[in-house]
């Protein structure tokens, strides 16, 4: 197995906006290694969003090669790339995204509904990974019952559950106190974080880049940097 | 995903109740008005469900089986001399007033059956003996007759005594009959008599009554008799359809009933549509998340068909099921007029699947459009 679990190279996105385009992306060259938190920063519309759409598929890039755990994306039809991320990828929300309607663990286990487990083998196994994540005691609230930190902790064990080898966050502390935010980090690192695993966070907390292992800084559409020692970068 | 979708549905309780009450009322509308305009139809054709002979033989200018255009006497003859004839009796059908005991008047179907076999004779008899009206004077009154004289504070029972155009009536009998499509109460007596009770006039042969031989079907037997000049005759059940349609080409009736109807299906589209739509607006984003974690089209599509289907499946059956109530209710006092053939459950089943599909239609295109990266904005 390759040491990168995903690499990004002079990918290129653009937006149509009236008669002229607007270019999210301009040539963004990154990768991710297995078993690493990687942290994607920098300010407001720099484009670390659309980046990790294009990354997870969501997004189409116009140019460039994207390669997540050795298959090319860009080159895979749209069926087999929702297929993909639904086996490979799990996600964690900046407003948790949790369905209003439905219990903490229904809302967990989705991803491996869709995976095609069986509804009642399915919560049994959201279960016991919303327990892992220290809520195993409100298996049957619904999100307007639970705390935001608790709420996120649903989402992360939504984004567990299914066993994922990509793990995306955007902004997962956007909505969260600064204390819930860390513990959601510390919670995201020791049960997400796995030799055979990748996370991928974008985010403009500084107050948790230290959790990451790497760094890449974005800005105007590329990444100008990546920084292998995260404290370094804090004082940059 | 199914059950996640039936979940998402059933425990958004305000907008789940809206849609079902929506479509309730939708079914309700459709499947009420059109069994009152059934029955109103079936009431059309009271007189031929209640005679019940197989061949009418009538005025060739008839056009529907409320309308009676006199006859010669010597018609009966000429029917009977058509081959394949088995048999063929006069019937009198007039609208004759009855006078009361307390003076006031009541106008009344007068029914004439042949004498000598009573051919046309109601099928229900709830009190007395329909051989009785072979009895001086005798009638049988339905049980309209006995509503409507008890509202004037007259009980009938088997003696009672009252007036037809001057002549005595003795009730023999009280018979339960297909309510008439004016509201008069029928009184059923012989052929000779009601020809006595009735106004005199040169002609006053109602209908010829027949019946075919062996082999011979009702409509084979109707278009021999046909070929007879100044004669009409049709089988049993193509007189009521004729009669139907002629209140439906005549009359204001479908118009009226049909607006009502077309009201039911703009409100249920309306209300259904609406709230469904709201209800896949409100969840897009989280159909977003569902999608950008992998779910695919179909899997979506089915969510939404299953949501748009279940509401109409629980609405329809509300709607049908108290239209049926209040059709039980209103059979036992025989007013309205309610008559809900397979039909009508069906069309309203068609008009529901319509409906939640155009609502579903809508939610689709929505979710179609939906971008998965939506999620990360």
């Amino acid at each position: 197995m390759s040491e990168l679990a995903m690499s990004v190279e002079g990918v290129v996105k653009s937006f149509a906006a009236g008669d002229s385009r607007t270019f999210a992306l301009k040539g963004a060259t990154m990768d991710a290694r297995f078993g690493e938190l990687l942290m994607i920063v920098g300010p407001s519309g720099c484009g670390k969003t659309t980046l990790l759409s294009v990354i997870c598929g969501t997004l189409k890039c116009e140019e460039g090669r994207l390669t997540v755990f050795e298959h090319d994306l860009r080159s895979m039809k749209e069926g087999e790339i929702t297929r993909f991320r639904c086996e490979n990828v799990g996600f964690i929300f900046q407003q948790f995204n949790l369905i209003p309607t439905l219990t903490a663990v229904e809302n967990a286990s989705i991803p491996l509904i869709l995976n095609g487990v069986p509804s009642r083998e399915a919560e049994r196994r959201a279960g016991d990974v919303l327990a892992e994540v220290g809520i195993g005691d409100k298996l049957h609230s619904y999100p307007a019952q639970l705390s935001g930190g608790q709420q996120q902790r649903v989402a992360i064990a939504r984004a567990l559950a299914h066993q994922p080898r990509l793990i995306i966050c955007d902004e997962p502390t956007a909505s969260l106190d600064a204390a819930t935010g860390q513990k959601t980090l510390e919670l995201l690192k020791s049960s997400a974080l796995q030799p055979d695993r990748c996370v991928i966070v974008v985010t403009h907390d500084n107050r948790i880049y230290h959790f990451a292992d790497r760094i890449a800084e974005m800005e105007d559409g590329r990444v100008t940097g990546i920084f292998e020692d995260p404290k370094s970068y804090h004082h940059v | 995903m199914l059950e996640i979708a039936l979940k998402m549905l059933f425990r958004d309780r305000a907008k789940y109740a809206m849609l079902v009450c929506g479509l309730a009322f939708c079914s309700l509308l459709m499947c009420q008005q059109s069994s009152v305009f059934c029955g109103i139809m079936m009431w059309t054709t009271s007189t031929v469900r209640n005679i019940g002979a197989p061949v009418w033989v009538v005025d060739a200018k008839v056009e529907q089986a409320n309308e009676v255009i006199p006859m010669r006497q010597v018609e009966v003859e000429r029917v009977r001399s058509v081959p394949g004839v088995a048999w063929a009796v006069p019937l009198y059908l007039g609208i004759e007033q009855a006078r009361l005991a307390d003076g006031s008047f009541q106008n009344v179907q007068l029914t004439g059956l042949d004498t000598g076999t009573l051919t046309g004779r109601p099928m229900e008899m709830t009190a007395g003996r329909i051989e009785d009206l072979r009895l001086p004077n005798a009638v049988v009154v339905d049980q309209v007759a006995v509503e409507k004289f008890r509202r004037k504070g007259i009980r009938i029972a088997l003696g009672t005594t009252f007036e037809i155009n001057d002549k005595e009536a003795r009730v023999v009998g009280i018979c339960h009959v297909a309510r008439s499509f004016l509201g008069q109460p029928y009184i059923f007596t012989t052929y000779d008599r009601a020809l006595e009770y009735a106004k005199p006039s040169r002609k006053q042969l109602g209908y010829v009554l027949a019946g075919p031989v062996p082999g011979v079907t009702d409509k084979e037997l109707a278009q021999r008799i046909s070929q007879l000049p100044g004669l009409r005759a049709l089988a049993r059940e193509d007189l009521a359809r004729d009669t139907m349609w002629w209140y439906v080409k005549n009359t204001g009736i479908p118009i009226s009933f049909g607006t009502v109807v077309l009201l039911g299906i703009v409100v249920g589209i309306a209300i259904a549509g609406q709230t469904f739509y709201l209800f896949i607006h409100d969840n897009l984003r989280f159909l977003a998340a569902l999608k950008a974690m992998g779910a695919r089209m179909p899997t979506l599509a089915g969510m939404v068909l299953l949501q748009a289907f279940s509401v109409g499946f629980i609405g329809y059956g509300i709607g049908v099921g108290l239209a049926a109530w209040f059709g039980n209710v209103v059979l036992a006092k025989e007013q309205p007029p309610f008559f809900m053939p397979w039909q009508v459950p069906a069309f309203v089943a068609a008009v529901t699947i319509f409906i939640c599909s155009l609502s579903a239609m809508i939610g689709l295109i929505k979710v179609a459009r939906l971008e998965p990266a939506v999620v990360f904005r």
